[in-house]
Order: structure tokens, then C-alpha cells, then sequence
């Protein structure tokens, strides 16, 4: 028997019954299209929170204040504001390997324009903030050193705030607003950079750290004003661990703490919030692929349901090929090629539904879903080994049979 | 030519044991047209499953062409049907949905006939067998009983055997029709040379045949030259090509 011979038997007997290697196939193509496109949605999920996160800044180390305890209950971190200006000059002068230290004092306001009022976050900072925090400027310039030194009164508004502040579109450089009820000149624009989490790093307003602790927040810690938390950069990748150690060490021993489980603060280091979230987010693939590969199995079964009904439809059939010469060989390849030929033609199309679907989701904008390459040659593989081993049974039972009993068959 | 020496065939189920033939022996020479003959329970089912190498004997020799075929596997038995045995069966067995010309190629997949030769091979049988060359292309469900028949029959042929084993081919046939087939198996004996093995219970058939061997409880009761073959008619209104 000629592999020509064989794909043409398989064709005719596939054929033969339309309807019932189409519902058969159907339970392969949903479950290699779901694998697809599962897989895509959780790795575009992911690429897109790891994106976000390196938006953030590179090299990026974030103090955070820490809890206050008081009778051995911990209100958690950030319930209080340990962190000061002195803290962040402190580091800046004596942590190696620094490039910048940006401070930050936020808090929401109200912020009333000539056309429009709206309620949003207000980033007191310095200047370096746009080299750690990877901010650039759509318009305007940020405030300089002397602005912000000087106390003065100047804003950057990200494009949200922007759009809802001045809702008829004018430019907003130069125009005044009120924060909090004082008067400030915006001078510059960012360019958006999307949201991540909870936060919309396009929501907010900068102003200088000073005038912000002038007008603003004006808590005191030990004599220096407060800080919501404090962004460093450190120079590479290398040297993010000496720089976390280094200035660890500095503000336990600058806020006079013994035991480091202690600590009125918190650091994060940028690697650690990108591999927390991998690990969430391959958790969460890994769990989605599962479910799809279950859908998988129940649709190989499916086949070897076919299958088996096939062989007992067409006993005589056997029995006749077997009488005129055909060896248990050419009888199990016959219904191994019908099967393989059911899964793989399932998988092709599973594999152009799940581009579909991952395309789809793309074109919606839930997420931006990414097929790998990787799944569909795993998907793929998968759907012909399913066919070879759900359709090794029933072609067993084809080719082992009897060819008397076989021929008697009714 | 097929000598059979001697063979014994033994079924066990449990401890019981039935022996459908015990001590069968003839030759048969190319070109002959033999009918088995015998009531239901006399082997001669037993008897053709060996002799088309569906089965082998429990003791005793058969040998086809000189090859000897009772000791062999599952795979060198569906060998040697191949190479050398056409069947018809009772009940056709065709290929449903299946044009006539696949049905009768069917056999030539198995034989590696290079597909170029497969359809003249095909024709030439189904024009020896008397079937009608404007039905080549229709379905296999489209055709009556005799023109089934004519066709496996046609895929009986195709391969060249040195055997055709005919199992009660006219049992599912009204008179007429089987008037036609066994016209068609008297015309390949006779014009083509084909060496006919015919197993049937009716004498009327059997006598269709130059010689009659009659089988009773697993032995061969009579061999005889059948002097008085009857010749079948053509009913009128049948066409023979």
C-alpha cells in the first residue's frame, strides 16, 4: 500500500461521513485554539504589566515610610510619614553609585482652571525626578533647580488633567490654575505614559517639592519636612543591591534602629515588583493553559470515541480488505492516518482560531494578547500525538481482527 | 494447482472438541471449474476458509501452486491471498458510496500495482465479467444484484489469481440473477481459462460445474466429473457485456 493509496482511503472514508469528522474534529479545534489563545492573553498580560513597570524608570529603588508601631500593633507601612527631606539629602550625599534621588510629597487636591475643576494627585519633587522616573515633556520645559529653590509657584500637567482642565483643547502652558485655592503657571506638559495598576501616572500635577511643603503639606518629622517616599536611580543593574544595602544601613542608623525587622521603612527595588508580577501573571498562563488543555483531552477522547464506532461500523469492510490481502499493517495504518489526518486538520484550525481570537482581543483592546511561536509548535505537536495515541486503540481492534468473524459480521 | 493432503481441522471451546474435517484430500488442476458441495454442518465452510488461506488446518497439507500454505502467520496468509486467491462472497461485500472502478481496484492497492496500470487492469476484469462498460463510473448502491455480483466478481479477477473462490455467490440472488452469474463464471472458465472453486448447498448450482465434490460430516463423500453440466441461459432482456 502506497502512502498515496493511503491518503486517498483516508480522504474517502473521512468524507464518507461529513458530519461526524467535522463534530469530531470540532472538540480539537476548540481545544487547541483555546491553548493559543489563552496562552497569548496571559503572555500579552504580562509583557504589558512588565512594560508598565519598567515605564516607572530603570534601575529604579523606591524608600517607602514605614509603620508605626505603638503596644506591639503595626498600623503597616506607609500609615505614617517617617521619611524626610533630610532623609533624601542624606542619601544623596553619601550612598555610592547614585545617579539621582527624587524625592516626592503628594497628596490630592482640588485643582480649579478658567474652564474646569477636578480633583487629582499633586507631586511635589525636584528636577531629577524626570531622569529617575524616565518622565519627558510633551510641551514646556519641568521647573530647574532655581525654580525650585526659589519656592515658585510653576506647574506640569499631565495630559488627563490637561484635557480635563482646559476641555476646549487651548494649550495649557501659561495659562494659571488654582491648587488648593494658591495660584500656579503651568510650564510644561507630559507626554502620557499609559497607566499601570491603580495608578495613572497621566493624572497627576508636579510642582517643586519646596512650594509644595510651603503651601500644601507641611508635616514635620524630627525637624525636617515629610516625604511620601523617595526614587533613587541607581547607575546599573549591578550595583541596585550595594545601593539598597547602602542606604538601608544609612537609615537605620540615621533613624536610630537597632533591629532591622524594625525598620520604619520600606525599600523596593524595581526587579523585584517586575518578577512578583511575572510570577502572578505566569501563574495565571499556566492556569488558563491548563483549563485549555484539559478541553484538549475531552476532545482526543472524542476522536477515539469515532473511532472505536467506525471500526464496528466497518467490520465487514475489515473483513474484506483483510480477505483480499491486506496485513494487520495496512489495516492499522488506514485507521491511524484517519485519525492523525482528524486531529492535525483540528489542529490547523485550531491554531488559525486562536490567531484569530488573539487578534480579536488585540483589535478590542483588552489586552495586548502575543501568540508565541513556542505554543503553537507545543499546540501542534500535541494535537498530532493526540491522534496517535487515541487512534492507536481502535486501530489495534481494526487490525487484529479475525477475517472469517469479520466477513460474518452483520 | 492446489493439492490438499490429508487435512484435519480441530476447533476446541473448553474441553469440548469438534473436528469439522477429518482426513480431506483431492488435487485440482489449473483450469478447472469445481463445486464444494454439501448440507450445512458437512465443513465445506471449514474447507474454504482454507483453501483461500483464511485459516490454516490443524493437521495435513495444502499447497497452492507448489507453495505450501498451512503453517503460516497472519500476515504471510493475507500474503498469499494477494498473490493468489479472488473471493466472492455471498453477500458482495462491496465498498458502499464507491465507484464501480474503485471497488474492483480495491485489491491492486495491496498488490503495489503501480496506480497508471490499476484502471486497465480494472476495465479488462470488469469487461471479462461481463459487466456493462457505460455502469463504470456509477456508486455501488446504484447497481441491481446481478450487476453487483458481476462486480465482485470483477474484483475476484483483477489480480491475476490462481484460485477464484466463489463462497454461495448466487445465495442472495433470485433465479434470474443467478442464471447471469453463473453464466458469468461458466464464460471465465471456459474463454478465459480460470481455474473456479464454487462452495454451494444446491445441487441446482453445483451442477453448473465439470466436476462435484460432495462433503458429508467433515469427509469427501463423491468426486465426480459432472458429465451432464447444465449451461445457464441468459434470461432475455440481460445483456451478457
Amino acid at each position: 500500500m502506497t502512502t498515496r493509496d493511503l491518503f486517498e482511503e483516508t480522504i474517502t472514508a473521512l468524507t464518507a461521513n461529513k458530519a461526524r469528522s467535522g463534530l469530531t474534529m470540532l472538540g480539537i479545534v476548540i481545544g487547541i485554539a483555546s491553548v493559543i489563545a489563552m496562552v497569548a492573553i496571559g503572555n500579552g498580560a504580562q509583557a504589558s504589566i512588565s512594560s508598565s513597570i519598567d515605564a516607572l524608570g530603570s534601575n529604579l529603588i523606591i524608600v517607602l515610610p514605614g509603620a508605626t508601631t505603638s503596644g506591639g500593633i503595626s498600623a503597616g507601612f506607609g500609615s505614617t510619614k517617617t521619611l524626610t527631606m533630610n532623609d533624601s539629602d542624606t542619601i544623596s550625599a553619601h550612598v555610592q553609585n547614585i545617579v539621582a534621588v527624587a524625592p516626592e510629597s503628594s497628596g490630592r487636591y482640588q485643582v480649579v482652571s478658567s474652564q474646569a475643576n477636578t480633583n487629582t494627585t499633586v507631586d511635589g519633587t525636584v528636577p531629577a525626578y524626570t531622569s529617575v522616573r524616565n518622565l519627558s515633556l510633551a510641551e514646556g520645559s519641568f521647573f530647574s533647580t532655581v525654580q525650585e529653590e526659589t519656592f515658585s509657584e510653576v506647574a506640569i500637567v499631565g495630559p488627563t488633567v490637561a484635557t480635563t482642565l482646559f476641555p476646549d483643547g487651548s494649550d495649557p502652558i501659561g495659562q494659571t490654575i488654582r491648587i488648593n485655592g494658591n495660584l500656579f503657571t503651568i510650564i510644561g506638559e507630559t507626554v502620557s505614559k499609559g497607566t499601570s495598576g491603580a495608578s495613572n501616572q497621566d493624572d497627576e500635577i508636579y510642582i517643586p517639592i519646596t512650594t509644595a511643603h510651603q503651601y500644601l503639606s507641611n508635616s514635620l518629622y524630627k525637624g525636617s519636612p515629610t516625604v511620601s517616599d523617595i526614587s533613587i536611580e541607581a547607575t546599573s543593574a549591578a550595583t541596585m543591591t550595594q545601593v539598597q544595602n547602602d542606604l538601608t544601613a544609612l537609615l537605620l542608623k540615621l533613624h536610630a534602629i537597632s533591629n532591622p525587622a524594625n525598620a520604619d521603612f520600606q525599600v523596593l527595588n524595581q526587579y523585584d515588583i517586575i518578577s512578583t508580577a511575572s510570577t502572578i501573571t505566569g501563574t495565571f498562563t499556566v492556569l488558563l493553559a491548563a483549563v485549555a488543555g484539559i478541553s484538549l483531552v475531552v476532545g482526543g477522547i472524542g476522536i477515539m470515541n469515532m473511532m472505536l464506532t467506525s471500526v464496528t461500523e466497518r467490520t465487514k469492510e475489515i473483513g474484506l480488505r483483510k480477505a483480499i490481502g491486506a496485513s494487520e499493517n495496512d489495516i492499522s495504518n488506514q485507521f491511524l492516518m484517519e485519525s492523525l489526518a482528524l486531529t492535525i486538520l483540528g489542529g490547523i484550525a485550531g491554531i488559525l482560531i486562536g490567531f484569530g481570537v488573539a487578534f480579536t482581543v488585540n483589535a478590542i483592546g483588552l489586552v495586548a494578547a502575543q501568540v508565541s511561536w513556542s505554543s503553537v509548535v507545543l499546540a501542534f505537536g500535541v494535537s498530532a500525538a493526540i491522534g496517535i495515541i487515541f487512534g492507536w486503540y481502535p486501530a489495534r481492534r481494526a487490525a487484529k481482527m479475525n477475517p472469517i468473524d469479520a466477513l460474518r459480521f452483520e | 494447482m492446489i493439492e490438499v493432503k490429508d487435512i484435519q481441522k480441530i476447533y476446541r471451546l473448553g474441553d469440548i472438541e469438534t473436528k469439522a474435517l477429518s482426513g480431506v484430500s483431492f488435487t485440482i488442476q489449473d483450469g478447472e471449474f469445481v463445486a464444494i458441495m454439501g448440507p450445512s454442518g458437512s465443513g465445506k465452510s471449514t474447507l474454504m476458509h482454507i483453501l483461500g488461506c483464511l485459516d490454516t488446518p490443524t493437521s495435513g497439507t495444502y499447497a497452492l501452486d507448489g507453495e505450501d500454505a498451512s503453517k503460516l502467520t497472519d500476515d504471510e496468509l493475507a500474503d498469499i491471498r494477494k498473490r493468489k486467491i479472488g473471493f466472492v462472497f455471498q453477500s458482495f461485500n462491496l465498498l458502499p458510496r464507491t465507484t464501480v472502478l474503485r471497488n474492483v481496484m480495491l485489491p491492486l492497492i495491496y498488490a503495489n500495482v503501480p496506480h497508471e496500470k490499476r484502471e486497465a487492469k480494472a476495465k479488462e476484469s470488469l469487461l471479462a465479467a461481463s459487466f456493462p462498460e457505460s455502469r463504470f463510473q456509477n456508486m455501488s448502491n446504484q447497481l441491481s444484484g446481478g450487476q453487483i455480483q458481476r462486480v465482485a466478481i470483477a474484483r475476484s479477477l483483477v489480480n491475476d489469481p490462481t484460485l477464484i473462490l466463489a463462497d454461495e455467490p448466487t445465495g442472495n440472488l433470485d433465479s434470474r440473477t443467478t442464471e447471469i452469474v453463473l453464466h458469468t463464471f461458466a464464460e471465465l472458465n471456459e474463454k478465459h481459462g480460470r481455474t473456479i472453486v464454487l462452495i454451494t448447498h444446491e445441487l441446482e448450482v453445483a451442477e453448473h460445474a465439470k466436476r462435484i465434490i460432495r462433503l458429508k460430516d467433515g469427509s469427501i463423500m463423491s468426486d465426480d466429473r459432472n458429465h451432464t453440466q447444465r449451461k445457464a441461459v441468459i434470461p432475455p432482456g440481460e445483456s451478457s457485456t
